[in-house]
């Protein structure tokens, strides 16, 4: 394999990628730590839509941030900031901080930011239509664009921690938070960067984008919400729509040990792929998943044996779940059953583009722990699925590689690959 | 209304707007250069302004109104109605 010359580092070996810092806001909790205790206890996010804006949306459920982003920033710093950049700089902060960075740590030349929305500022969007069609286009607020652009929340990261190596935000629905991380492995190794803030963030819970996944009939209609988002069950209907964000610190490893970083586990590979197929239903037999997952083990200079757990997409929808389990078994064939697979959207449902960067970010916990947290609701295994699917009770998990699925509309297919730290 | 009820009230809204503390919104003070207020902002609070005083602040004078000062004399001057 040929490299191009900035892909070595100084030492003249390949540039290595980890993970040194953690951050997240979820309807789980307002942090990380909080995240991964309830979904090492199985415990739901999702709840009732109480708000009037809900009454008469055939879907009155979703997973709402446990903690107002609000609540955590300055007023006049909130003020002018989407709901989903405010979740970005939540995430951000906490991942720079557990990275034990501040300011000035980094040189601003040599710091990117990679942080995806799938939809970007819609909350904005629709209050400010109702300013213009109720008070006139001289209402309209002067933040408006930079509020509704997707780039928006990787925008707020880059001033925040004053990045000027690259300010990123790659776009492809439900894979947008993955697709940013990989976008980073590929600037770190290609040595545009020495640190990279990379993730995901999202904030479209309200009545046009509930309205418009029902109608594609891809939301969950089950009317206890706990129990609504259950991946690989026989008796799912749909995601549960989510909220929140989750970004990571990302760093040549050259770079977090001359700083003496504490170092959570390696990046080694990333598959990108398209299935080409249908704008929304995943291909059938889950080829264009299974090329990202080969693609990624391949980047990483892995065999499937290698594989001892798979965090997989699975959002409860009837079609997709199965396509990705037959993908899995493709892709990782006699090898499949070393491999234990959760299906974090059980408790979390389905942030969207920030789906992609919080599972990326369990995946580095349970790799750290070992531990895997297990699959909520799954009382009736589908028998299509044949996984090693955790279930009821947390597993432990050998150090080895981990695999972490993203997919979105639009046929994308992302697969990020860690490798417990050495 | 007073040069002072302006004055006090061109204060809240920056204050709500820009963060800058009451107090500090004195008609000196350049809304740019000492107010730290960026050109997003000052649209803002020129609409605020209009809605608060019912006056109108029309983007050619708004480019004039440099100071604190400035707004004040101008709101009062375009506000005799009030």
């Amino acid at each position: 394999m040929t490299l191009p010359s900035g892909a070595r580092s100084t030492t003249g070996a390949p540039r290595t990628v980890v993970i040194t810092g953690l951050g997240a806001t979820t309807p789980l909790g307002g942090d990380l730590p909080s995240t991964w205790d309830a979904l090492l206890a199985g415990r739901s996010g999702i709840g009732r839509l109480d708000e009037e804006w809900a009454a008469d949306l055939p879907v009155r459920i979703a997973g709402q941030a446990a903690v107002d982003p609000q609540a955590q920033l300055d007023r006049v710093e909130a003020r002018t900031l989407d709901r989903s950049q405010q979740f970005a700089l939540v995430a951000a902060r906490e991942a720079w901080r557990d990275a034990g960075l501040g300011a000035d740590s980094v040189d601003p030349e040599r710091l990117a930011v990679a942080v995806a929305s799938g939809i970007g500022g819609i909350l904005t969007l629709l209050a400010q239509y109702d300013v213009l069609r109720e008070r006139g286009a001289r209402r309209v607020s002067p933040h408006l664009v930079p509020m509704l652009m997707p780039n928006g929340p990787a925008a707020t990261v880059g001033l925040e921690l004053v990045a000027r190596a690259g300010v990123h935000a790659p776009v492809s629905a439900c894979a947008s938070g993955a697709e940013a991380i990989a976008l980073a492995l590929d600037l770190l190794r290609a040595g545009r960067a020495d640190v990279i803030v990379a993730g995901g963030a999202e904030a479209a819970i309200t009545a046009l984008p509930i309205a418009g996944f029902a109608s594609m009939r891809a939301l969950s209609t089950r009317d206890e919400p706990e129990a609504a988002s259950r991946p690989y069950d026989k008796g799912r209907d749909g995601f549960v729509l989510s909220e929140g964000a989750a970004t990571l610190v990302l760093e040549t490893e050259e770079h977090a040990r001359a700083r003496g970083a504490r170092i959570y586990a390696e990046l080694i590979g990333a598959g990108i792929t398209a299935d080409s197929h249908h704008v929304a239903a995943p291909e059938p037999t889950g080829a264009g998943a299974a090329r990202a997952m080969a693609l990624a083990m391949k980047d990483a200079a892995i065999t499937a044996s290698d594989v001892v757990h798979v965090n997989a997409h699975a959002t409860s929808t009837p079609l997709g779940d199965i396509a990705e389990a037959q993908a899995i078994r493709t892709a990782l064939g006699n090898a499949t059953d070393n491999a234990c697979v959760t299906a974090t959207k059980s408790c979390t449902g389905h942030l969207l583009g920030a789906a992609g960067a919080l599972e990326a970010a369990v995946t580095v916990l349970a790799l750290q722990n070992k531990t895997v947290p297990p699959v909520r609701n799954l009382d009736d295994p589908d028998d299509d699925v044949s996984l090693d699917v955790v279930r009821m009770t947390p597993r432990q998990l050998p150090r080895g590689v981990a695999l972490s699925n993203s997919f979105g509309f639009g046929g994308h297919n992302v697969t990020l690959a860690f490798r417990s730290n050495s | 209304m007073t040069e002072q009820d302006i004055l006090n009230g061109l204060a809240t809204i920056v204050n709500e707007i820009a963060g800058v503390p009451v107090g500090d919104v004195t008609p000196t003070k350049s809304f740019i250069d000492d107010l730290d207020v960026d050109s997003l902002a000052m649209v803002e609070i020129a609409t605020a302004a209009e809605d608060h005083f019912g006056v109108r602040i029309p983007d050619d004078d708004l480019k004039d109104l440099r100071t604190v000062g400035d707004a004040v004399a101008y709101i009062e001057k375009a506000g005799v109605a009030v």
